[in-house]
Formats: structure tokens, sequence, C-alpha cells
């Protein structure tokens, strides 16, 4: 039994078939890779994972409980945490509100009116957020604008607003897309790091194979809103469909 | 029976005028992507062209009659307007009479010109500002224009008539069938109507039957694309600019009569206006003209004595009622379109 | 100390001292000078200013922190006026009570509009407000008129009852409002020198009215819900997938605007017992707005700048006449200063109006940030000068500004 299960799912968008029976397990404290060409269906499938869409058929499944009908941030407060294509961040507020605001989040619940105490003296949260500013190594920027910063520490800073509440699930949307070369190594890097640190199950849609081959311990290949197979990394490299489908224009 | 035909066609007047001024406001937003607060301004404007117009053609000078006198015997002074003397008293009495509807020649190059200048003056560097920015900065503007109306006219409203022959009423009771003066309604609302309907109808056609309105309806609904198809739509929105702005200058010019012209009209007028367009659906065409022609009546059927009996008030707030039902209900309005102003 | 920083209690305790020698600060030219008429140092100037600062205050909770541009404040505004000469007709004279039901009104009133309003945003929220505001303001002049005695406006009266208080006072005519015996009215007159003083109780008690909701809006701004509501004006998609409902917080910060306003509405009542239907006109809306902007958008102090910028000027403005711009340009010749007095004309007198509208375009235009930010920038200015080009922003990244400058 998987941490997310998803089972017969389908969205269809007018005329078009986005999705059609897609069947998914992700195992605890793996990385699961989901790839696939454009317009396989990948971020349809991500954005039912989180609320913005509902499947039309099927179940997903997460911890036990169902996802379908919740809201964003009733999954996110289950322990879904979500990386955006472009980071999403709060670029008016520094780097050390950012970080305080999923704190808040994870201690007090989707709502709570705090309006009389004082961010400064919630010493504890400071020091969480202290603490993971410096894993992932921007502790020295903290009083920094959070718009005014590089791509690169955007992408590190959502990382960091996410891992700060201990999600169960990441799931990263294309982490590198539009990234430099010396970026998106740096992100694998930083990947890796939270991989072999933390408990944490991650999943991620990406295009770029050098990322998935580094990171993932399974990968689904998705194809026409169907997956198309499920193996290790090694298998999937050498499985004639897949070459046949996605990889097949880069073997030439 | 007789009573809900009465109240449409009151109705009628006033949905001429807020699907005029929210056709503009809709067609501002849709090309340019501005939030005109200034729009009811330029009704107003239109409104005091005509009043401009009436009093320009009256400018008279004096003379002495001596064929009349008064009490004491001396020559009465007797006032000539200068166009009758110059066309003969007929024809320049005839001229003063016409002057609303003559002023719709004039108004159109000077909206036109309002509209192109506010436009490259000041809404040009608001493309990329929020909307918050271009509210507040043509709410700015908005208070300016009004307030340099009152200014030069005054805080009180001016009559203006519309010429004689339009002055009766016209009683539709009788031509269906129903007791006389059952259904009365006055000739000048009826060529508001249909004055209406011809500038909505042209506005429509420009933008179907030309180029220009293709590549415009195009911008609308991408306007990158077009804009990479080397097509210089810029220019073009500014133009639109300029006839959004002479459609609710036509609009106020013909309302003269109606209501006489004060300085908050526009206001007055703006708000209900926004309310049309966000009904009609933000950057919907049809809808802003559907839903001005709906409220208006709405709002003459609300105004009833057995129904302000029942819900008293009604007729005061039915507009924004209904505005907030659909608003709540219908978030694209009547008509919207997707993934317009949706955030 | 009281929950603040050293920092902001300085900063609290400067306005707490500029707000208390008010009334000697606005007052710097001496009577009969002819700069004496540029004085601001009399009472019903000074409540305004505390007043309109509250009501500033209030709406910058919501449109400076959360982005929600509202054009329908000035209802709550309406509704604690209303509130509050109710009570001074039904219980008594004293604010207390006036003020209490004006602020619970408001709030009520708030959560209702705000509730339906705030299922939307961006601009339909602001036309969601103005459709309510309106409609308030149409009800009140119409079928409420029991209530808000329509267009006269409401009143209070020999006849009222007054269950609590006296329903007539000594001298035979309607009892003055007072906080438990110290008369509103009541002032006190010092002079030194020709320099003279108001000190006047009606606005002493504003200015600590104030001076308590200036500091609460400054815990609000230092909390984790203050914090909550910018992050939901920076970007309410990562709120949402940071497990946090954006709604309640925005309802939140919408009622207690709107119980800012109802306070403000409240002792508009109380320094003059009377409320009228154009106090919920949206141009009344409208000038919240400009105040806000003019002072400086989510800032702590630019609010309560803007709306005594706003209430000067608009005194001073309306004042000129003719005659006073004849004497001022009286030195140009002739020709010269025809043309001026017919451009300045415009601006003054009943033409304060437009010299708002002037400023509203002019703010939005060059000075998006408002007054304070000008500040920052001339201060800045200043700084890079004497500091030599160590300032290179290249080389030093922009830090956040601090919000309560």
């Amino acid at each position: 039994m998987g941490i997310l299960e998803v089972k017969g799912v389908g969205k269809r968008f007018g005329g078009l078939q986005a999705l059609g029976d897609v069947n998914l397990s992700v195992q605890e404290n793996t990385v699961h890779a989901i790839i696939g060409p454009n317009g396989a269906g990948k971020s349809t499938l991500l954005n039912c994972f989180v609320g913005k869409l509902i499947p039309d058929t099927g179940s997903v499944m997460f911890d036990g409980q169902s996802l379908l009908g919740r809201t964003p941030y009733e999954i996110t407060q289950m322990g879904v945490s979500r990386v955006f294509q472009t980071p999403e961040i709060f670029g008016d507020l520094n780097v050390m509100e950012n970080m305080m605001i999923p704190c808040f989040a994870k201690r007090d619940g989707s709502f709570r009116m705090h309006a009389f105490e004082s961010v400064a003296e919630e010493t504890d949260l400071v020091e969480k957020a202290e603490q993971m500013l410096i894993d992932v190594n921007m502790i020295d920027k903290r009083h920094m604008h959070a718009s005014s910063m590089s791509r690169g520490d955007k992408r590190r800073l959502e990382m960091a607003m996410c891992l700060v509440q201990d999600p169960k699930l990441l799931l990263l949307d294309e982490p590198t897309a539009g990234m430099a070369r010396a970026d998106t190594n740096n992100t694998i890097d930083l990947l890796k790091e939270i991989k072999e640190k933390r408990d944490i199950t991650m999943a991620i849609i990406e295009h770029d194979m050098h990322v998935v081959f580094s990171l993932a311990d399974r990968i689904t290949v998705l194809a026409q809103g169907t997956p198309l197979v499920e193996d290790s990394p090694d298998k999937i490299k050498d499985h004639p469909k897949v070459r046949e489908a996605y990889l097949g224009e880069t073997q030439q | 029976m007789d009573a809900i035909l009465l109240q449409t066609l009151n109705g009628l007047d006033k949905g001429s005028a807020y699907a005029m001024i929210a056709l503009g406001l809709t067609l501002i937003f849709g090309t340019l992507g501005v939030v005109n607060f200034a729009h009811g301004a330029l009704f107003m404007i239109g409104a005091f062209c005509a009043v401009t117009m009436q009093r320009l053609f009256s400018i008279s000078f004096e003379t002495l009659d001596p064929t009349q006198t008064d009490f004491l015997g001396n020559p009465l002074k007797v006032k000539t307007p200068y166009v009758e003397s110059w066309f003969g008293p007929e024809m320049g009495a005839s001229i003063i009479d016409w002057s609303v509807p003559l002023a719709i020649v004039f108004s159109i190059p000077i909206m036109l010109f309002v509209g192109y200048a506010m436009e490259r003056g000041l809404i040009k560097h608001f493309y990329k500002r929020p909307h918050a920015d271009q509210i507040l900065v043509t709410f700015g503007l908005a208070i300016v224009m009004q307030e340099l109306i009152k200014h030069y006219y005054g805080a009180n409203p001016i009559p203006t008539s519309a010429p004689d022959a339009f002055k009766g009423s016209f009683d539709f009771g009788t031509m269906l069938g129903f007791d006389p003066n059952v259904i009365i309604y006055p000739y000048w609302r009826l060529v508001y109507f249909a004055f209406s309907a011809i500038v909505i109808g042209a506005v429509f056609a420009f933008l179907r039957f030309t180029t220009f309105g293709m590549v415009v309806r195009a911008g609308m609904a991408d306007r990158e694309t077009v804009g990479l198809l080397g097509i210089n739509i810029d220019k073009r929105f500014t133009i639109m600019f300029g006839i959004a702005a002479a459609v609710a200058g036509l609009a106020g010019v013909m309302y003269a009569p109606i209501n006489s012209p004060n300085y908050h009209m526009g206001m007055d007028f703006l708000v209900l206006s926004f309310v049309v367009v966000v009904v009609g659906g933000m950057g919907s065409l049809p809808g802003a003209v559907l839903a001005g022609f709906m409220l208006g009546i709405l709002e003459s059927f609300a105004s009833m004595n057995w129904i302000k009996d029942i819900i008293p008030g009604i007729d005061q707030i039915i507009i924004y009622l209904v505005a907030i039902l659909i608003l709540l209900t219908r978030p694209r309005g009547l008509m919207g379109r997707k993934g317009v102003m949706e955030d | 100390m009281l929950g603040l920083d050293k920092k902001d209690m300085k900063f609290l305790l400067i306005v707490t001292f500029l707000t208390l020698a008010t009334p000697i600060l606005l007052q710097p030219f001496p009577e009969g000078s002819g700069l004496a008429q540029f004085n601001a140092g009399y009472p019903d100037l000074m409540q305004r200013f505390a007043i309109f600062g509250i009501f500033a205050i209030g709406f910058n909770i919501l449109f400076g922190l959360t982005g929600y541009l509202s054009f329908g404040h000035a209802a709550f505004l309406g509704v604690g006026s209303y509130s509050a000469v109710w009570m001074f007709k039904l219980l008594s004279m004293n604010v207390l009570p006036g003020l209490v039901l004006a602020v619970i009104m408001s709030g009520l009133f708030a959560l209702v509009i705000g509730y339906v309003s705030l299922r939307r945003s961006g601009i339909y929220f602001s036309i969601l407000t103005l459709a309510f505001a309106q409609m308030s303001y149409n009800l009140a002049y119409s079928v409420l008129t029991p209530i808000t005695n329509g267009e006269t406006g409401l009143q209070v009266t020999l006849n009222d009852p007054r269950i609590l208080g006296q329903q007539v006072s000594a001298s035979g005519n309607v009892p003055g409002t007072h906080f438990f015996g110290i008369e509103m009215g009541a002032a006190q007159k010092i002079a030194i020198g020709s320099w003279e003083f108001t000190f006047s109780a009606g606005y002493y008690f504003c200015a600590i009215i104030a001076i308590i909701a200036f500091y609460l809006s400054l815990r609000i701004f230092r909390s984790p819900f203050g914090l909550m509501l910018r992050a939901i004006k920076s970007n309410q998609q990562r709120l949402n997938y940071t497990g946090l409902n954006a709604r309640p917080y925005t309802l939140a910060a919408f009622v207690i605007s709107g119980m800012y306003a109802g306070l403000a509405g409240g002792l508009l009542a109380s320094m003059d017992p009377l409320a009228g239907a154009e106090r919920m006109q949206w141009t009344a809306s409208g000038e919240v707005v400009l105040m806000t902007i003019l002072g400086g958008v989510g800032t702590m102090m630019g609010p309560v700048l803007g709306a005594g910028v706003i209430k000067y000027m608009e005194n001073i403005f309306s004042k000129i006449n003719d005659q006073v711009l004849h004497q001022w340009f009286g030195w140009l010749p002739d020709s010269l200063e025809s043309i001026v007095i017919w451009a300045a004309e415009h601006f003054v007198g009943s033409g304060w109006h437009m010299t708002s509208g002037v400023l509203f375009m002019i703010v939005v235009i060059f000075l998006p940030g408002g007054l304070v930010e000008g500040g920052q920038r001339i201060k800045s200015y200043f700084k890079n000068r004497r500091g030599g080009d160590s300032d290179d922003p290249e080389h030093h990244p922009k830090q956040a500004p601090h919000v309560a400058e």
C-alpha cells in the first residue's frame, strides 16, 4: 500500500480525454517520477492530487484518506506540499517572513487569529525557520526581499518553505524547467540531499531525463493520458515501448 | 399587460444609456485592459456639449424695436439671436430648436479628441500598472472633469429642450387596442432608443465588417498573437478608445433633454454602468448591451407602485441586488469569457 | 513594552507626543498675522484630523495589507454615525454607549458585506463593495427614513427619551455630548504672547482614541495575522498551497477595518451629534482611499499623514477666496495677476474638490508609494550623497522595506 494511491483516474475537457484510467502507487520514502511527452496529461494528473481539478472518475487516496473534493489548503494541511514550475513565493516579503508563514500554518492550522502577538516573539518557530534556512544554505539571505533574488534562490526558498512543514509527500512540478545547467545541477544536489537527510516521499513531474534518472527510484511513463509502463529507472531506460513512445527521437 | 408594456418602454431610455456607456467601458477594457472610472464623465461631457450648443446658438444681440413700446412709451429692447439674423428668422429659430440633434455633429470630433488625448496623455502610462492604480487615476480624472464642468456651468441642472417636433407624447395604447392615455410615451424617448440602437449597431457593424474591426476583435481575443503578426495593435486600440469616448458622449448629448444635465450625472451613471458591465460579463460586448437594457427595464419595473408597496425601496437597489446575485452565482456575468479578469 | 519592540515603542511614543502636542504644533503663527489663516490648531479641524486618521488607519489594514480595494467604506462610517446618534437619542448624551454601539453595528454590517464581497477579488471586489455602499446610501435616503431621517439627517431633539441621561439641559437646550461629565465642547484657551492655543476636551478625547487605534493597528501589523494579510496581497496561490485559507483572514481584516470606520463615524457624531446619508456616499469612500494612497499604502504612518494633509488642505483651500488671491498675487503685473488668479480660482473655495482630484492623479502617477515613500526617497538621496557611491545597489541587494515607516 503506497502513501499515494491513484486508481482509475480519468478527466475529460470537452472533447479531449486528458486522462484515462490512470493507476499509480507512490511508495513511502521513495522518489517517484512521472514522465511523458508534452500533452501526456502530467500536469492534469498533478492538479488532481492537489485539489485544483476534480477527476471525472476514479479515486485519489493519500495516507488512507480521499483527496477528492478537498481544497488545496486542506490537502496541504494533510501533509502534501507542492513546488511549482515557476517558484511561487511571497515576493513582497523578505526571506525570513516567507519562512515564518508555513511555520504558522503548520502549527495553527488553516486559520487562526493571532492579531496581537508579535511574530518576532514566536521564538520556537523563528528557530525552526532559521534552522531550515541553514539547511538550505540561505541563512545569510534572511533579510533579503524575496522578489529580488535569483531564480535558483527562489526555488531553494520555495523548497525550504515546503520542507519546514515536514510534509509526508512533496510534489514537484518540473522543478528545473527553464533553468540553466548549473542551476539544474544545484537543484538536483539539493533534492538528493533532502532525500538522504529526511524521511520524505517525493513525486516529481519532469521533462529533463538527466534530472529524472539521477533522482528517481521509480518511474511512471505517461502517454496520451494513460500510464504506459511503470518500473525502475534502469529498466525504463531499456524498455522498448518507452524508447518508441518517448525516448525514440533522442536515439536517432 | 399594458402596465408591463409601459414599464418596458420606460426602462428603454435608461437602458439605452446604460448599454451605450457599458459598451464603451467594455471596449476599453477588452482592448486596452484598462478599467476606466472616468467613462461616466465622458457621458456627462457629451450632455454638456448639447447644453453648450444650445447656448451658442442662442447668443443674441439687442436692438431697439420702435414698433413695440413699453408702458412709458419707450421703444422695447428686443433680443435677436445671431443665427436668426444670419439665416433669417425662421431658419434661425429652427436651428435653435434643433440644437440638440445638431450637437451630435459637433460632439463627435470633440469626444474623439477628448478620448484620444486621454489615452495618449494618461491611460497609455497605466497599461502595465495594477488595476487598482488604473481605477484610482481615472477616478481622479473623473473628479477633475466633473469639477471643471461645475466651475463653468454651475451646480444646478440645466434644462435642455428637445426639438418642438418631438415634444409631444405618443399614445401607444390606442395603436395596440388599449384604452387611450394608458401607455403614453414621449417621442423623444423613442428617438433616444432608436438613436442608441443605431449607434450600437454601427459599432458592432464596424467591428464585424471592417478589417480594422477584425483586427481589433482579434486583438481583444489574443493580443500577443496579433502583435506577433506585425500588426500595430496599439494604434488601433487608441482609436478604439476614441470611439468608446464618442459613444459615451453621443449617449450624453441625446440624453440631455430627458434629464437636465448636471455635473454629477456622469458619476451616477458610471457606478450603474460598471454594474452593468459586470452583470453582462467583463469583456463581452453583447453582454454589456444586453445587461444594459435588461437592468434599465428591471429598474423601471421595480419602480411600479404595487411592487414598491410589497418591497419598499426596491427601486433604489434593484440593480445592485441583481449585480450581487449574478456575481455570486455566475462570476463571469451573463456572457463573460473565460479567463477575463479572473484572479 | 506593551508587546512592542524598542523601535516600535519609540515610534509609538513619538506619535503619541505629536498627537498630544498638536494644539500647539499646528498653531505656529501668531494671531492677527497674515499667516494666521494657515493655523490649524482649532478644535473642529483637529478633531477631524484624529477622526479621519482613525478611518484611514482602519482602511489601511484592509487595503494596505491585503490589497483588497474597497470602494464602499463610507457606508460603515455612516452606520457608525447613525448608531451613535441613536444612542444619544435613546440612552444618554454620554458618548461611550454611542461609540460602543457604533463599533458593534459597523462590525456586523461589515461582516455581512464582507462575507458576500470577498467571494470575489480584484476589480469585482471593488465593484461589489461600491454596489453595497450605494445601496445603503440610497436606502438611507428613501425607505429607511424612519431610522435615518432621510435628507434632513438624524439629529438629537428635546423630545428624545434619553432614559439614562438628562432630556433637557439646565438652559433648556439639548444637552451636549460628554464622556462621564467631561463636556466634548469644553475648551480652554491659553494665550502666550500673541499666540493663542485652544485645548479642547473633544480633541483630546479623539486623540486618545486615535492613539489607541494606532497602537492596535501597530500590533496587528507586527502580528502573525498581519503577516498573513501581507502574504495574501503578495501571493494567494502560495498561501493556499501553504495550507492557509485566505478567506477568513481577509474577512477578519475587512471587519476590523469596518469597525475602525464605524468608530470614526461614531466619533464624528460624538463631536457634533448629527448624522446624514451623504456621509455614506461613494465620494466619501473615495476620500479615504485618497488619504491612504497619499500618505502611503501599507505603511503605518502614511494613512494618518494622508488624512491630516487632506483635511488640512480641504480646510485651507476652501477658505481662500478672491480677495485672498488678490492679496497674494497683488505684486504681479496686472495682466499676469489676472491670469494667475484665473487659474488659481479653479482650485480654491468651492473648487477644493478639483484640487483633490488633481492631487489624486499626481499621487498615483508620480508617487505610488505616497508621502512616506517620497520622504524615504529624499532621505536616501541625501544619504547617498554623503556616503558617496558605497550604496551601490548592485552590491547591496535590496532589503525588504520595514513596514513601520
